[in-house]
């Protein structure tokens, strides 16, 4: 009975993958071969990130946890989910808002915004978890130092981006966690009106340090939390910090496989 | 009963005594390292799902634990937890294969295997799974969306995104030109630089404990006293004017609490010597906090060289803070790189302890140009 119900599935799948179409897209064989696993791996520009033959400790989700993966794939389900947000959402002070409760009301199957949020939190904690797994087995040190110092960079950039983010519903929450973290800029020494020595960069009688030209100015565009804020964190959300770690993500898998592959005991 | 139990607790997450305790707690652990076990880890964990599941009951708890942007805090609790115990497990099964002329783990499974199937599918496994679990989640729970942003109607307390939660709680301690600039670049700067002065050569590629201790237990007391549990106590403990609220406490936005700090200067000029404080100029001021800026000048650079010694030049009882073969062994640029950043790290811990002892506020207070340490 099963069979009278698999043997045709099964020749229909022969049939497709031996189809013109199917052979021009993977150019191997099955993956049961070493050789064909060998190509599988090889002739696909996503599987290549990958080497073909890794020790086996170093691939058990034991050891890496898949931690830096889980993230990777965190950054994909955001940098997708976002495309679909920018589709709806205008970074202005005037419709910022309406455009978020359009979202949740009015599109349907309307959880982007929700995949969006929860992705980004689990992204940060899972980005923490990487850190703690590659310093807990060691593989900070040589040949792995300046990867690891490219990996501090990425951090920071999930916070920032998280950070920018924050900001766009243009709610309560947003405006006013942004202009708690955004105060400290003012403390600056040298660069912020509150900050250290601020004071005593002079030109005569003229202070050069002030509220329209101070570090914290820079980072809002404005003297507080204003439009030109949501404008400058949803360029640099959308456009300036996602370029950044992608690009530094790939000289970061670059480097694990150049490094000589995840780390293991000499 | 349960009031009683309420009371504890709230009385136990106050600032210090937590604090304290899990400081404590952490110590003791890398000290007695059988409680890394899988059943102390299994008592462990149902004893803090059952008190997170019951604490649910309590209006004020389930109130700030079941806000959906604080959601992520209980994840951090628990993984947090979950993955710091199963990496000191592993290192300390290791250490034991070590110890019996064993190899460790990692060694022993040195032979290659192919990459498709054994990594591939672990890999679709862990994507397919997280898209399930992002997918429950966000039906389950909707994104959170407040009143329009209103400039002119600040919200009590004032928070900012929960990761930013440990800077700052800082603030309380510090003031916002260290809690919020030169802390963070220094955290940065400071993990940057790890590689670099951690010259131990074992320990590269397996988890272990015994081979690496004083890496570990240092890191692993920033990454999870100073940075992870101040960023939950941020979330879940601060309330109304960044007043600490027990997890079984109302949020009270009248509490008042009583602010009776006292500076350094005023210790040394008003308390001890019966004046006031010198007024009037730059020297007046300098005389005024002379005695913080030697006790700030000589913990950052005094004590690093004063570390270096051999233990012999100390006087018994003192002997522990001799980090001779540090020096030795990294060489002077690594030591003092690796001894400042380090006692940078620690400055946040004192000056809690300062603060809570002796209500110290400032070592150092130049208001005058916002210079106060
Ligand atoms: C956006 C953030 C990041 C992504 C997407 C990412 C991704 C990855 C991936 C996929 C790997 C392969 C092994 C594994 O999964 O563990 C890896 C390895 C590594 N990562 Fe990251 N990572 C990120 C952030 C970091 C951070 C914050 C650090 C450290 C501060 C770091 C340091 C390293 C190092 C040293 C390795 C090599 C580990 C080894 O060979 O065992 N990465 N990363």
């Amino acid at each position: 009975m099963l069979n009278r119900i698999l043997a045709p599935l099964s020749a229909a799948w022969k049939e497709a993958t031996d189809s013109q179409v199917w052979t021009s897209i993977f150019r191997h064989g099955k993956p049961v071969s070493n050789r064909n696993r060998a190509l599988v791996m090889m002739s696909n520009v996503f599987l290549h990130l990958h080497p073909v033959k890794s020790r086996k400790a170093g691939i058990k989700l034991r050891y890496t946890w898949c931690m830096g993966g889980i993230t990777f794939f965190l950054f994909l389900v955001l940098t997708f989910t976002g495309l679909l947000l920018m589709f709806y959402y205008r970074p202005t002070v005037e419709y910022a808002y309406a455009d978020i409760v359009d979202l949740q009301e009015h599109v349907p199957l309307g959880i982007m915004r929700e995949l969006h949020r929860w992705g980004a939190h689990a992204m940060v904690i899972t980005v923490w978890l990487h850190m703690l797994r590659v310093f807990m087995t060691g593989s900070y040190k040589p040949p792995r130092e300046f990867n690891w110092g490219i990996g501090v960079v990425l951090l920071v950039l999930t916070l920032l981006l998280s950070f920018t983010g924050y900001l766009l519903p243009w709610d309560q929450l947003a405006i006013w966690a942004i202009a708690v973290g955004s105060n400290m800029a003012r403390a600056t020494p040298l660069l912020g009106t509150e900050g250290p020595l601020s004071a005593s960069l002079t030109l005569g009688d003229i202070s050069l340090i002030n509220a329209g030209n101070d570090a914290r100015f820079a980072l809002l565009g404005a003297r507080s939390v204003g439009q030109p804020t949501l404008l400058r964190f949803y360029v640099l959300h959308c456009v300036g910090l996602p370029l950044a770690a992608a690009f530094l993500m790939a000289v970061h898998f670059w480097r694990v496989r150049k490094d000589g592959g995840i780390s293991g005991p000499m | 009963m349960i009031d009683l139990f309420k009371d504890l607790v709230n009385w136990a997450s106050g600032p210090t005594v937590l604090f304290t305790i899990a400081t404590l707690g952490l110590l003791a652990a890398f000290r007695f390292t059988q409680v890394w076990s899988k059943t102390s880890a299994k008592v462990f964990f149902v004893v803090l799902a059952v008190f997170y599941t019951a604490s649910m009951w309590d209006p004020d708890f389930f109130l700030i634990v079941a806000k959906p942007d604080n959601i992520p805090i209980t994840g951090v609790i628990f993984l947090v937890f979950f993955f710091t115990w199963y990496a000191m497990h592993q290192g300390i099964q290791n250490d034991r294969r070590s110890a019996g002329e064993q190899e460790v783990l990692e060694k022993q499974e040195s032979e290659k295997v192919w990459v498709w199937p054994d990594l591939v599918y672990t890999e679709m496994l862990a994507m397919v799974i997280l898209s399930i679990v992002l997918l429950v989640w966000s039906i389950l729970l909707a994104a959170p969306l407040e009143q329009p942003a209103n400039p002119a109607d600040s919200p009590n307390p004032s928070k900012a995104p929960w990761y930013f939660l440990g800077l700052q709680e800082m603030l309380v301690y510090f003031d916002p030109w260290l809690a919020g600039v030169v802390f963070p670049t220094l955290i940065i700067v400071g993990l940057m630089a790890i590689p670099y002065i951690d010259t131990n050569p074992k320990g590269n590629g397996y988890f272990t404990f015994k081979e690496r201790k004083a890496e570990i237990v240092i890191f692993l007391f920033g990454f999870l006293i100073l940075w992870c549990l101040l960023v939950v106590s941020g979330t879940f403990l601060r309330g109304p004017n960044w007043n600490f609220f027990g997890p079984y406490e109302y949020w009270d936005v009248h509490r008042v609490e009583p602010l009776l700090n006292v500076n350094v200067s005023d210790f040394f000029w008003v308390k001890l010597l019966g004046r006031p404080l010198p007024t009037g100029g730059f020297f007046a001021a300098l005389m005024r906090e002379w005695l913080g800026i030697l006790m700030v000048g000589a913990y950052l650079f005094v004590l690093p060289v004063v570390m270096s010694w051999p233990r012999d030049r100390f006087p018994t009882g003192l002997k522990w803070l001799s980090c001779h073969h540090y020096f030795e062994k990294m060489g002077a640029t690594r030591y003092y790189v690796g001894v400042s950043l380090f006692l940078m790290m620690m400055s946040l811990p004192i000056k809690m302890y300062l603060r809570w002892a002796f209500n110290l506020k400032y070592i150092v207070a130049f208001p005058e140009i916002f210079f106060n340490i």
